[in-house]
């Protein structure tokens, strides 16, 4: 059961991933009960840099336009704005597009129309190189300087825009807001900040809700959240009427996918929770109090970029041979002497990588990995990276043949070393990219950051 | 020595942007992350050895009562879902932990 909606709050109801479903029941009960702003975030960095290189959305089409026309539809019921961030992942243009003729279907299907607004964050090139130029760039966790080549090299480069950036729409009274890459807190946050909600408990409700129900219990099945914001307090509570928000839920949330749980970094400045309280006002609801704002002079926005960095071609097989697990470091140094040895003269080392992922020993921990104990058998995913296809189908090629029939001490089975699972062994698995713009950039107007346009 | 996957209530690691994987260790009760604290056998120190990084490598371990919580977290030598990556969401960091002695009998 959902507590009404009472006349001094602002409530918000926050999809933690556009695409990622939701029960539909919970989104009717909290229209039911009252709400203010339907908030959404559609993106992530985690699903790691090859969505923000291709422009393609990581959330399939169809679970996206079903949680999309969820939401516009319960907007159009409760006359309350869908704010959503990060468009298609990343929040590149190519991907703001994408989320616009998903709405553009949703709309002529529910045969209603909308006031939407869009705000791009996508950047131009010249606006990087620009500010690099005039020393405005910062590092930010990497310790690695931002270099003109970086900023060439990226096939698109997007800024996470903070509250303000939402303004000029909003102050317009939109009934839908599309935003291009966002700080997930943002898409909340921008609309009660802009009504005068103090910043402290504004963004740190945004943080809160902005992975919709993982700040309840039980975690399992995501679900919607509801933020309700006064001037001096904030409330979180669940849709689900199975789940609950308890102090340890809720605060330990705080601590969710960043490196200082006390210090919420963000566009703009910072949330110090060094004085908040937790309370437990009811078996589902906790209260929170006492988060402050502090501040950042300049103001910053964090920049992703992303590069390709060849072609992969992978080969995937097991072996058996306690042997040859036992020499498994030996055998990779031969295998790559093999291609060394092998490939074509116009190959040499720069062009190609090959990775080595060993389930069974260290596979998903590499040098992290304590325990060295292999288990009896040994799965080999050898990875190769090209600068050209050709160069990734030969150098794979190789390695295939090479890691099947290397020699190593003791070797009884001379007929070969791995057990391939398929025929072909090696598959296409096209361009990769790697993030190698994550740079604060010091801006002078986040109002006006973004670009903002409507929908005809 | 009791591990620490039978005190704690949460162990687990996840990216914090691309260059990070941070690690949380989250106790149900006050008593059982003061009672660890006390024991003093989970620190920056043993972190580091069991994850084979250097201090430096090794961010911000810290006790926070609060949520009676520890977290720390460690620099990427690759970016998450690059060239060489191998947990593109960092995920699957925190097993070593679970096993880690955390209060003595």
């Amino acid at each position: 059961m959902i507590e009404p909606k009472q006349p001094d709050e602002f409530v918000v109801v926050s999809n933690g991933m556009l695409g990622y479903g939701f029960r539909e029941e919970s989104l009717h009960d909290a229209i039911a009960a009252g709400v203010d702003l339907i908030a959404a975030d559609a993106g992530s960095s985690d699903p790691g840099p090859y969505y923000l290189g291709t422009g393609k959305p990581f959330v399939g089409e169809a679970m996206t336009k079903r949680d999309l026309k969820l939401l516009v539809k319960a907007g159009y019921d409760a006359g309350a704005p869908l704010i959503i961030g990060s468009a298609g992942g990343a929040g590149g243009d190519a991907q703001v597009d994408f989320l616009l003729r998903l709405l553009r279907e949703v709309l002529t299907e529910l045969a209603i129309q909308r006031k939407v607004a869009v705000v791009r964050t996508e950047l131009d090139k010249a606006v990087v190189h620009e500010a690099l130029k005039n020393q405005r760039i910062q590092t930010f966790e990497t310790n690695n300087p931002l270099s003109p080549d970086d900023i060439n090299q990226s096939e698109h480069i997007v800024a996470q825009m903070g509250c303000e950036a939402y303004w000029p729409a909003l102050r317009e009274n939109p009934d839908i807001v599309i935003g291009g890459r966002a700080w997930d807190v943002a898409n909340i946050a921008a609309l009660p900040l802009m009504r005068g909600y103090p910043r402290g408990l504004t963004l740190h409700m945004g943080k809160i809700v902005e992975c919709g129900s993982l700040a309840a219990r039980p975690t399992g099945g995501g679900d919607l959240i509801l933020g309700r914001l006064r001037d001096d307090h904030f409330l979180v509570e669940p849709t689900h009427p199975d789940k609950a928000c308890t102090v340890q839920s809720v605060s330990a949330h705080t601590f969710y996918e960043k490196t200082d749980p006390l210090m919420l970094a963000g566009p703009g400045g910072t949330v110090d929770l060094t004085n908040t309280i937790f309370e437990q006002i009811d078996p589902r609801r906790v209260k929170v109090t006492g988060s402050e704002f502090h501040a950042a002079d300049p103001y910053t926005v964090k920049l992703e970029g992303a590069r390709c960095a060849g072609h992969r071609q992978i080969t995937i097989g097991g072996a058996r041979d306690p042997r040859f697990i036992a020499q498994i470091d030996q055998v990779q140094e031969s295998v790559l002497n093999k291609i060394r040895e092998s490939q074509p003269v116009h190959v040499d080392d720069s062009q190609y990588t090959v990775t080595f992922h060993r389930y069974g020993l260290d596979g998903v921990m590499g040098k992290w990995e304590p325990a060295k104990t292999p288990a009896h058998e040994l799965g080999v995913l050898i990875d190769v990276i090209g600068e050209t296809p050709e160069i990734a189908e030969a150098v794979c090629g190789l390695a295939r043949a090479a890691i099947l029939h290397v020699a190593y001490p003791g070797r009884q089975a001379t007929a070969g070393n791995i057990a391939f699972p398929f025929s072909p062994a090696e598959i296409d698995a096209g361009p990769v990219y790697e993030f190698n713009i994550y740079h604060l950039m010091e801006i002078d107007d986040p109002e006006n950051f973004g670009r903002t346009e409507w929908l005809s | 020595m009791r591990p620490l996957s039978e005190v704690a209530e949460v162990i687990r690691s996840k990216n914090a942007g691309p260059f990070v994987v941070t690690f949380d260790i989250l106790f149900g009760s006050k008593e059982d992350f003061e009672a660890v604290r006390a024991a003093g056998l989970i620190t920056r120190q043993k972190v580091c050895e069991l994850y084979n990084v250097s201090d430096n490598e090794l961010l911000g371990f810290e006790f926070y009562p609060f949520a009676n919580a520890i977290k720390f977290s460690i620099q990427r030598e690759v970016s998450a879902g690059g060239p060489r990556d191998a947990d593109a969401y960092g995920a699957q960091q925190h097993a070593p932990l679970l096993d880690l002695p955390a209060l003595p009998g």
